[in-house]
């Protein structure tokens, strides 16, 4: 997805690059010049996106035994995938229960890195006012990434955990009397930590969107006797739309299919999308694990599609 | 084109003779020292794919120096593993892989046997592997993928395995050990001789399984045999039927909050036991004594009902022939032949071959380590770092008790495909 998305924002990039060279090659036709400054990307999302992309829905249609591919088309990745959805009802099937799972974590990411990062990029854009403290403070935000995935998941358990330094504090403290078991390895755990690394891709769009924000528009509401909530309401959110849905489909798009920070901060207990499709590539049943892929996808683009909706990025940008 | 070619051809030629001429040169002469590299055109160099277990640097290196072969590790989890050797056949020389894959591997045909003959110590190889009892004469629990099942081929590019002995071997046979539960005696507080304490409400959200489906439903099965609830007929190779039951009795407890989390990589096993988040788990013998080693009290706990084992091998790449294949053959017989054995014995592994391994260990060492009497004097791993204090006695004592102990081996099912959407299932559950 994030492809898709620099894909949309070159097209408003490049012209300004290009425009000298233009000058120069005036022999040849616009319209040949814009397929030269969009071909490079062109080719490598073909190479690398839709080629791999048609494999995998290819295979998602072959049979499998426990050590090969067998080239024959076959519903089987799938109908194995929907295994029971219809004969357990109204209990859910495993399918339907790690989708609600993944989409219910999904969503709760999506509010709280959404609510997070548009105050964070708030204050930067318009309380920060010089340059050099802006880029420093935005520097600041990528600190979680400063270290490798193992080391921040397994730093959570000496924090987080039973015997841990939050549990031991509010302990002694005297308002709890046995540790909360629920800080680790637990919905609150998967959710804490991937809003504290993803917070940030929330953070930069939006922050862009802001700063693009002629500062006379808010002069021009405060003129007109706007509250600071109307101003926020009827002018900043609207114009900072763009940057609300691109930060948007990053954070849905990485939380659909992650399956390793979920793992490590569930405790390996609770279901993921991307969970499924890797049992299935260890056990090396790739067709299964490719079916997943495929509706694991579906569903993504669905939500993009219905956010793509509310807001026309193309038309903002 | 062509010209400039040749003149490339000619002139890399004329280059190549000249270094040869000046690398003869400088062996003749003696002059240059320092240059133990001036054959690079023959170094001997494998590829060794394998997971973490057997890949010591101390192994490498001894190996460079005694039979001149640089071991190039390429290292991956056990399910990597498999799936490497499935899809990029020729991305590797020596495979070091364990017996319950073979099932897999063996039809893919992209491995090749390896010739018994060929192998000095084979006929050294301990009675673990050949005849399914220890050197004792105890009898070793067969159920799963146990290594006799699946050692010999009924010829050089059979895919069926032999029922008796022949001279193509799948896995010459390097290390293996009994598994069991690890428990924390300082929180437990309790003795512990049984694995239906697995889901004892009394350790309810600190005990935890692995969740490697292959390994972990043996654990499961385990469980529910101990707490009396079925009688697997073989537990290694269930039924339908079977996995259901076994994924409901541990599906009831996951949902009563039994378990603290699941496991799948050594160091998060170390770092539950360590923190305290689980009192009761399964786990590996080198992560309990990694827990012992920073001070926390881990014992790697024998039960009445047996341990899980499971044992790998070394075999070779179907592309592996010529002057490699006789470099893999020496490795091979390298391994055997004591350091490596030794290496593995210290770190609470078992060696193949006992006989090289022992005469690679100092008396004591073998004493602690394999006889199961109290230490002479303190135990230090192969690194030099304190294992454990004069007079400590391993957990579950002697090999003989040990591996005489065993229940049943990790396995590959006939029902993998359904087991592991079940394994998945309990999972979302």
């Amino acid at each position: 997805m994030p492809e898709e998305v620099l894909q949309q924002a070159s097209p408003g990039l490049i012209p300004g690059s290009g425009s000298a060279r233009v000058a120069k090659v005036t022999r040849l036709s616009p319209s040949f010049i814009s397929w030269l400054q969009a071909g490079p990307m062109m080719l490598v999302f073909l190479a690398f996106f839709l080629i791999p992309l048609m494999f995998v829905v290819i295979v998602s249609f072959w049979d499998y035994n426990e050590y090969q591919l067998l080239p024959a088309f076959s519903g089987r990745g799938y109908t194995d995938t929907f295994e029971g959805c219809i004969a357990q009802l109204p209990e859910l099937c495993t399918i339907a229960k790690t989708y609600l799972k993944t989409l219910k974590l999904c969503f709760l990411v999506w509010a709280i890195t959404l609510f997070i990062g548009f105050w964070v990029a708030y204050f930067l854009a318009f309380h920060v006012k010089s340059k050099t403290w802006q880029m420093g403070l935005s520097l600041l935000c990528t600190i979680p990434f400063w270290t490798s995935n193992v080391i921040r998941m397994i730093a959570w358990i000496p924090l987080l955990g039973r015997n841990g330094l939050v549990n031991s504090g509010l302990v002694k403290t005297g308002l709890i009397n046995h540790p909360l078991e629920w800080l680790l390895f637990s919905e609150f755990s998967v959710v804490l930590a991937l809003v504290h690394l993803f917070t940030f891709f929330m953070v930069v769009p939006i922050f862009n969107s802001m700063v693009r924000i002629d500062k006379s528009l808010i002069e021009a509401a405060y003129d007109a006797g706007a509250t600071g909530f109307q101003t926020l309401v009827n002018v900043i959110i609207p114009l900072a739309k763009p940057g609300i849905v691109i930060g948007s489909i990053f954070v849905i798009t990485i939380v659909m299919g992650d399956f390793i920070t979920i793992g490590v901060m569930g405790g390996q207990q609770i279901a993921a999308a991307g969970k499924i499709i890797e049992t299935r590539v260890n056990a090396l049943q790739f067709p299964a694990a490719a079916a997943n892929a495929v509706i694991l996808l579906a569903i993504t683009f669905l939500i993009i599609t219905m956010m793509s909706r509310i807001v026309d990025i193309k038309k903002e940008l | 084109m062509t010209e400039t070619t040749r003149k490339n051809g000619l002139s890399r030629r004329t280059l190549l003779k000249g270094t040869a001429g000046f690398a003869g040169l400088a062996a003749g002469s003696g002059a240059i020292t320092g240059f133990p590299y001036v054959k690079s055109a023959d170094a001997k160099v494998l590829r060794y794919l394998g997971t973490a277990v057997n890949e010591g640097d101390d192994i490498s290196k001894q190996c460079l120096k005694d039979t001149g072969i640089k071991i190039e590790y390429i290292t991956a989890t056990t399910d990597d593993v498999t799936k490497r050797v499935m899809t990029q056949p020729n991305s590797f020389d020596v495979l070091d892989t364990e017996y319950f894959s073979l099932k897999k591997l063996v039809p893919s045909g992209n491995i090749l046997a390896l010739d018994a003959r060929k192998i000095k110590e084979f006929d050294n190889i301990t009675p673990v592997f050949t005849k399914g009892e220890t050197p004792g004469g105890k009898k070793i629990g067969n159920q799963g993928t146990a290594p006799w099942k699946v050692l010999y081929l009924e010829g050089k590019d059979s895919k069926k395995f032999a029922t008796s002995a022949t001279e193509f071997v799948t896995l010459i046979p390097t290390v293996y050990n009994a598994d069991t539960l690890g428990i924390r005696p300082d929180l437990i507080k309790r003795p512990i001789s049984s694995w239906a304490e697995l889901l004892n409400p009394e350790f309810k959200g600190k005990a935890s399984i692995l969740n490697i489906p292959s390994i972990g439903i043996m654990d499961a099965a385990m469980v529910v045999e101990a707490s009396g609830k079925y009688k697997y007929a073989d537990k290694g190779n269930m039924t339908k039927e079977e996995i259901d039951l076994t994924m409901k009795v541990m599906t009831e407890a996951k949902k009563a909050g039994q378990f603290r989390a699941f496991w799948k990589d050594f160091n998060e096993s170390v770092n539950l036991m360590a923190s305290g988040e689980t009192v009761i788990q399964s786990m590996w013998s080198p992560a309990v004594t990694k827990v012992r080693s920073m001070g926390i009290p881990c014992t790697f706990q024998p039960l009445k009902e047996g341990y899980r084992s499971w044992a790998s091998g070394f075999c070779v790449s179907k592309g592996v022939s010529g002057a490699k294949l006789e470099w893999a053959y020496e490795f091979v017989n390298w391994f055997l032949s004591g350091y490596a054995g030794a290496y593995l014995n210290r770190q609470g592994y078992y060696s193949a071959v006992l006989s090289t391994a022992k005469a690679h260990m100092e008396p004591y060492e073998w004493a602690y380590w394999m006889e199961g009497k109290p230490a002479e004097k303190d135990i230090k791993a192969p690194d030099g770092s304190l294992l454990e204090k004069a007079g400590a006695v391993r957990d579950g004592g002697s090999y003989e008790d040990r591996m005489g102990g065993v229940a049943c081996w990790n396995a590959v099912m006939d029902e993998n495909d359904y087991m592991v959407r079940k394994w998945n299932e309990f999972i979302a559950a």
